[in-house]
């Protein structure tokens, strides 16, 4: 009897085990970029094409760094959160928007001069954001996912956010849910922002 | 015969396929002319985890990110950095995460240990097994006693043909 007891217990381990995995969401993979100061870049504005931003530019400000495209099917969920969160913020919600163009699949990049590209891109960005509303105190422009690379974007749309002295401090990965701007962003912004 | 034509055109296909999805533009070609430094590229690529589909290496996956990795890998073998730069750069942006064989730290001691230590136990197990099996044999293997020895003598004797 002792001996089916242990069994027992080996496999109520094995379930538990199991059972946390299963939990567990494979995608969420830490990023060893949390601690590290946010990888420098120099990107066209959005609306101002000749004007670039980086990160230095938003020193000794606590600011959030949201990965978006319009191609992309979970900004779309995650969109009308940052509109919301946007209209009542005093923190700066800097957008990157990342491979307009080449991302999306629809086009044969190979055929198509890089001018062109750029071109689309700040079109098609343009007008996504004004038939879904724009968050963003500003947008740059990643047309080739090289600062997408830098940052360890994989799977768009990705939030960080960034403290006074340029350090990253969080990274969400997928859309952002109302719960998690509550319960994880809102109350670190205000720590940092303290 | 029909089948095996279909066979062949599935396999020239698939293998079409593949170096079609493969082709990267220009600095493809450029590395593809030297052959050292594509092998490289592949082997890197093996190494690598793809982000995007977690069980394929960015040599086997086809998603935009492995390519985008490629073309960063290819940029890199031209820039001549060696390969523990390469491997450090996507580190430092995606983790341990994307090595195909994770490095030995405290936190993956479990991942690399865990095997040898289930079979150590396994081992343990069977060695304590076969002993006590051994000692309750040689147990059990004593002589008859006088009271057993007659009760088995008047069995035999039982079926002994008259």
């Amino acid at each position: 009897m002792n001996r089916y007891f242990w069994i027992l217990g080996a496999f109520a381990a094995l379930v538990a085990l199991l059972a946390v995995g299963l939990g567990l969401n494979p995608r969420d993979v830490p990023s060893p970029l949390v601690g590290k100061p946010a990888p420098a870049f120099n990107l066209s504005i959005l609306a101002t094409p000749d004007k670039t931003l980086g990160p230095k530019d938003m020193q000794g400000k606590v600011w959030l760094f949201n990965v978006w495209a319009s191609w992309c099917v979970s900004c779309r969920a995650e969109h009308p959160v940052l509109v919301e969160f946007s209209k009542n913020a005093n923190v700066p919600l800097v957008g990157l928007n990342y491979k307009e163009v080449r991302g999306d699949g629809n086009f044969d990049m190979s055929k198509m001069p890089a001018d062109e590209e750029k071109k689309l891109a700040f079109q098609r960005a343009e007008q996504w954001l004004a038939q879904h509303g724009n968050p963003y105190t500003l947008t740059v422009m990643d047309i080739d996912g090289r600062v997408g690379i830098d940052y360890g974007v994989y799977g768009v749309p990705e939030t960080y956010v960034i403290d006074k002295a340029g350090i990253i401090r969080m990274k969400h990965t997928g859309p952002i849910s109302p719960d998690v701007l509550a319960q994880k962003i809102m109350p670190l912004l205000a720590e940092l922002n303290k | 015969m029909k089948r095996r034509i279909l066979i062949a055109l599935f396999i020239f296909g698939s293998f079409f396929g593949s170096t079609v999805a493969f082709a990267d533009a220009a600095t493809e070609a450029a590395t593809a002319a030297d052959p050292v430094a594509e092998k490289r590229l592949q082997k890197l690529s093996e190494e690598l985890r793809c982000l995007v589909c977690q069980n394929q290496t960015i040599a086997d996956s086809n998603a935009e990110l492995a390519q985008d990795l490629r073309r960063e890998v290819r940029t890199m073998i031209k820039d001549g950095k060696t390969d523990q730069e390469i491997v450090d750069f996507m580190v430092v942006r995606y983790g341990d995460f994307v090595l195909y064989r994770p490095p030995l730290k405290a936190i993956t001691l479990l991942l690399w240990g865990g095997p040898v230590a289930l079979m150590l136990l396994g081992l343990f197990i069977l060695l304590r097994y076969l002993r006590r099996r051994a000692t309750r044999v040689i147990a059990e293997d004593q002589p008859l006693s006088a009271d057993e020895t007659s009760r088995a003598d008047a069995l035999l004797k039982e079926i002994e043909p008259k």
